[in-house]
């Protein structure tokens, strides 16, 4: 559950919202605990908000990393809203 | 596993597995205790154990929320979902965890009640927002990294004026915890828990910094090293933390340089402090009560406490006789010294929170824990 995954800003929505991208999915994130955020940012989401800005380069090693360990998969399902396997029987 | 292997066989996993064989004093052992279960899960999953000398040993901390929720407000959860017309939203990790009598909010769902699975309190909004005929409620469970959206969204709550939305709130803080797990007496017939340093929280300190850890520290004269999830992390910090137990040192060091600074994200700090604050005493699973362990809602934000908003009977509840969770917690036991384990008791059909979350010990020892005694023999075979 402390798990986050590093995303890239594409853009800036209203009341604090953003959207980002990784992968191929699109999600609302909410950028309430952020100072600043930009467009083309990397963002560290954890359920649902981005709590940290990454460099590119820190988040393509860290997705790199998460998906050599098998857990980017099941955190993109979370992302993407669909219930990780077993959890939803 | 091709990943594995490629880690192992990295130079830097090769240097720093060198570095520690050669500063590890083969006259001393080393218990350095994994606060969080995301460690626990790379140490299993890369095998990092047996890349470090046997004289280094993990012991396993509390650091998976779902584990440490005692089974007591989850009945109350399990009790609201059941016996209320309200709708109860909840991060996945909590549906299969069994209550008392094995009652789960998965259960309970199939028994009628309306429970909801959702990714970020964001989702728990927008159902009381579709909703407003219902009351909704968020299930609110975690760490320092997830306190801030739970924050966040009572805030916009207020703002927007919802009516029908409140959190039954169970965040719990890491330091105190910490300091407990040091500083307890042993259960009776228990031996203490031996550790002479800590691999501290990745995530959590991304928001809380570094300096709370420094009384623990300091008074329990244990070094803390705040260090990231990656394999590569927990070898780089586990080097540093027998550099400071050799040295006689017991500072808080920050490994996670990448994520963590000194002081924390000082704008989810000041969210938390808006609308939570301590509880004087709280309950976790396996310590027990712990004094200002944990956050609940400010009363000027009582509207959106679902404690105050729905009266929850006092209950008896009890764990799944023979589990082993609260000992496993508590680092004095492993899951393989559990009867139920991979027996009756695996993460199809888990008798214990620490079965259920990846986060869970017992749930990486399932796991992994196979596949490391296949390394250890391939291991000996070789030798
Ligand atoms: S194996 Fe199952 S029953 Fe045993 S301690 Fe772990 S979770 Fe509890």
């Amino acid at each position: 559950m402390c798990l986050a995954i590093p995303a890239r800003v594409v853009s800036i929505d209203k009341d604090d919202m953003a959207t980002v991208a990784l992968e191929g999915i699109r999600k609302p994130v909410s950028t309430a605990l952020l100072e600043e955020v930009a467009v083309g940012d990397y963002v560290l989401v954890h359920v649902g908000y981005a709590l940290h800005k990454l460099s590119e380069e820190e988040a393509e090693r860290t997705l790199q990393l998460m998906a050599e360990a098998g857990v980017l998969a099941e955190e993109l399902e979370d992302m993407a809203g669909e219930p990780a396997a077993g959890a939803g029987a | 596993m091709k990943y594995i292997k490629e880690f192992r066989d990295g130079k830097l996993a090769q240097k720093l597995a060198l570095a520690i064989r050669q500063e590890a004093d083969p006259g001393r052992r080393y218990h350095l205790m994994e606060f969080c279960g995301g460690h626990t899960h790379a140490i299993f999953r890369y095998g990092v154990q047996d890349l470090v000398p046997q004289n280094v040993e993990y012991v396993h901390g509390p650091g998976c929320p779902v584990c440490v929720l005692p089974v007591r407000r989850l009945d109350d959860a399990v009790e609201l979902a059941l016996k209320t017309n309200v709708i109860l939203t909840t991060y996945g990790d909590m549906m299969r965890v069994p209550g008392t009598k094995q009652k789960s909010l998965i259960r309970a769902k199939a028994e009628g009640a309306d429970i909801r699975m959702v990714y970020s309190t964001q989702d728990a909004l927008r159902i009381a927002r579709e909703n407003p005929q219902r009351q909704v409620v968020f299930f609110a469970i975690g760490f320092e990294t997830t306190t801030p959206p739970t924050a966040v969204a009572i805030l916009q709550a207020k703002a927007e004026g919802l009516k029908n939305f409140s959190v039954f709130c169970n965040h719990v803080l890491t330091p105190p915890a910490i300091a407990h797990i040091v500083n307890a007496p042993a259960e009776p017939g228990e031996a203490p828990v031996k550790i002479d340093g800590f691999l501290g929280p990745s995530h959590v300190s991304s928001v809380i910094g570094c300096t709370p850890y420094e009384p623990a520290a300091r008074d329990f004269r244990k070094p803390v090293v705040i260090a990231g999830f990656e394999p590569l992390d927990v070898m780089q910090s586990t080097l540093m933390l027998i550099r400071q137990i050799n040295e006689g040192r017991h500072e808080v060091e920050n490994q996670y340089t990448r994520v963590v600074t000194r002081e924390g994200n000082r704008k989810a700090q000041k969210l938390v402090d808006e609308v939570l604050e301590l509880r004087r005493t709280f309950e976790w699973r396996g310590l027990g009560y712990v004094a200002d362990s944990a956050l609940k809602i400010r009363e000027t934000f009582a509207a959106f406490d679902a404690e105050e908003r729905f009266a929850l009977s006092p209950k008896e509840s009890r764990e799944v006789k023979s589990c082993e969770c609260p000992a496993i917690l508590r680092g004095v036991k492993k899951p393989t010294e559990c009867k139920l384990f991979g027996t009756v008791c695996t993460p199809d059909n888990p008798m214990g929170a620490c079965m259920v979350s990846s986060e869970g010990a017992c749930a990486a020892y399932w796991s992994y824990g196979r596949n490391r005694e296949a390394v250890a023999a391939a291991k000996g075979a070789a030798a």
